[in-house]
């Protein structure tokens, strides 16, 4: 393939390594040293992550930890326009501010859908792998082309923005990459065994009510410890799914899989360990209270959750 | 058969739930749960650490979608993107809080259901348009709001792009997680075909939509109640918060007007 994700990790890596620079030369920063080394630490992982050895990447991710857990990655003073330049330059630009913003979307759903057929010399042009992901990549370095045009500004002042934005989201940014390697750590070292055991062995599962709340709501718990529906899926699936439901009560496969993965997602909605949908939005809201989303999503979450074990009951034994 | 499946993986379980209920910093709490886990499997430190390092350089691809769209997203803001997002829903005089995000959350499940997930998403869509257009709805209608209400707001914006999205996508045949399901059934030795799949989730992603959009239709009746809006009566001098509301309008259509001129 022509364009591949690694291009991506390489832009990522230069404009952290460009904020890290911005961060230490920023004199009125309280902690410019320290949130530097963090975000210098950050690009270079980016860059060569894959080069280095990985205990050493490994070091780096502890020492990174360390320093964000010391509350040493905290932002500057943000240079922002007053609000009446903004809605000055609102009411200028009108609706066509919108376009840049929905280019985005745009790009990554024709990238997305053209891929198959973009190809030069046979060689895929999009990496087929990450398709959806390469997309978005160019749909978001057209869309800062675009907003350039549009605003007369320059991509040196969408640089300082990225900044801007990256000292307000500060940590939360790298939390899910955190949170992704706890669970791959997990599953290496057999969490999801574990879990399984604890509800298979101590639940009678007699009665096909029972099983199929045990199957659902295991799926929720699972995913609430794991972060991520898909890592819950085959352990309880494997433990109480196929030999319970299946295996027992002849249940439909298909109709226990669908709405199993719908109840671990029910799971996902109330927990920080899905950091990319929970916490890092509340971040990006700029919401005090760093759970608010959680608490936002708990009454939906429930209600699905059990319409799913009602559903389960219903649709899987036709 | 206790003994045949080791619990002290569990132990960096603890550790999370610990470190999140005493409110310890997550990425600490994260990288101690990787630590204690690590250990309790017996590993050295030299693997702990490489096993830390590998797992965070496989994940690179998860912070891609926080950090491409900054840029355009910071740009734009300068620009008075949000200000924008704010006029444009004020010129809409039956836009409410909740009819807003109902409306964003059938968008977002449909998309997500045919495939396109691309299309939401919390750094491009909700920070930027979808968060600003709620607040100003809600203001357009009872004038100044509380802090507090405008940051429930912007918390339920997040929530609706993940309702829309988590129970739309699973609905599309392609959808990583579907290949996910049958492809592990295959191993059981159980053959599905992955339409079936897609078609069994429908009756649940109808379910997310009734409730998730109950609870927003709910929303306008609490705060119609508890911020007293009344809707103006035709030929009559609206009273009250009412008076307040048409006000701001008039002045938002004015605005409107004004920028075309």
């Amino acid at each position: 393939m022509i364009l591949s994700i690694t291009y991506l990790y390489w832009l990522v890596g230069i404009v952290l390594a460009l904020v890290a620079g911005m961060v230490v030369l920023d004199k009125t920063h309280p902690k410019r040293f320290f949130a530097g080394t963090f975000w210098g630490l950050a690009a270079l992982i980016f860059l060569v992550g894959d080069k280095l050895p990985p205990a050493l990447v490994g070091a780096f991710v502890v020492a990174m930890a360390v320093i964000a857990g010391c509350g040493l990655v905290t932002g500057g003073k943000p240079k922002v326009l007053s609000a009446e330049a903004r809605t000055q330059s609102a009411k200028r630009l009108g609706n066509k501010l919108f376009l840049p913003a929905l280019t985005i979307p745009a790009v990554t759903v024709i990238g997305t859908l053209t891929a198959p057929y973009l190809k030069i010399d046979g060689v895929s042009l999009i990496d087929p792998k990450n398709v959806t992901l390469v997309a978005f990549g160019i749909g978001c370095i057209a869309a800062v082309i675009y907003a350039c045009g549009l605003t007369r500004d320059t991509v040196g002042q969408s640089v300082r923005e990225t900044r801007r934005l990256v000292d307000a989201l500060s940590w939360a940014v790298l939390l899910p990459q955190m949170l992704g390697m706890l669970g791959l750590v997990f599953s290496d070292a057999g969490v999801g065994k574990a879990v399984a055991h604890l509800t298979t062995s101590y639940v009678n599962m007699d009665l096909r009510v029972v099983a199929v709340t045990v199957y659902c709501v295991g799926m929720a718990l699972l995913t609430i410890v794991m972060g991520n529906g898909f890592a819950a899926f085959p352990v309880m699936t494997g433990g109480v799914g196929v030999p319970v439901l299946v295996g027992v009560f002849h249940a439909d496969p298909a109709v226990m899989v669908a709405i199993g993965m719908f109840s671990g997602f029910c799971g996902s909605l109330v927990t920080p360990m899905a950091a990319n949908y929970n916490i890092v939005p509340a971040a990006l809201l700029e919401l005090p209270d760093k759970n608010a989303v959680i608490k936002a999503q708990v009454p939906t979450a429930l209600a699905i959750l059990i319409a799913n074990i009602a559903l389960l009951n219903v649709l899987a034994f036709r | 058969m206790q003994t045949t499946v080791s619990l002290w993986p569990l132990l960096g379980v603890a550790v999370i739930v610990a470190g999140f209920v005493l409110r310890f910093n997550p990425m600490l709490v994260v990288a101690a749960a990787a630590l204690a886990t690590s250990m309790a499997a017996g590993f050295p430190v030299e693997k702990i650490l490489a096993e830390i390092g590998t797992g965070f350089v496989k994940t690179r691809n998860l912070p891609l979608i926080i950090l491409l769209p900054l840029a355009v997203i910071g740009l734009l803001e300068r620009h008075g993107l949000r200000e924008r997002a704010h006029m444009w829903i004020a010129r809409i005089r039956s836009a409410t809080a909740g009819r807003l995000l109902i409306v964003y959350l059938l968008v977002r499940e449909l998309t997500a259901a045919v495939g396109l997930t691309g299309l939401g998403g919390h750094p491009q869509m909700v920070r930027p348009l979808i968060a600003p257009m709620t607040e100003g709805a809600a203001e357009t209608r009872y004038g100044k709001i509380t802090d507090a209400l405008r940051y429930r707001l912007r918390a339920l914006a997040a929530a609706t792009d993940n309702v829309g999205l988590f129970f739309g996508e699973d609905v599309f045949v392609a959808f990583g997680a579907i290949v996910l399901m049958v492809t592990f059934l295959h191993e059981e030795g159980i053959d599905v075909a992955p339409l079936h799949v897609a078609m069994w989730g429908i009756p649940t992603a109808i379910c997310a939509f009734l409730i998730h959009g109950y609870r927003l239709y709910r929303l306008d009746k609490r705060l119609d109640r508890e911020l007293g809006y009344q809707a103006p009566r035709t030929g009559d001098a609206a009273p009250g918060t009412a008076g307040r509301a048409t006000e701001l309008a008039r002045q938002a259509a004015s605005n409107a007007r004004g920028e075309q001129a």
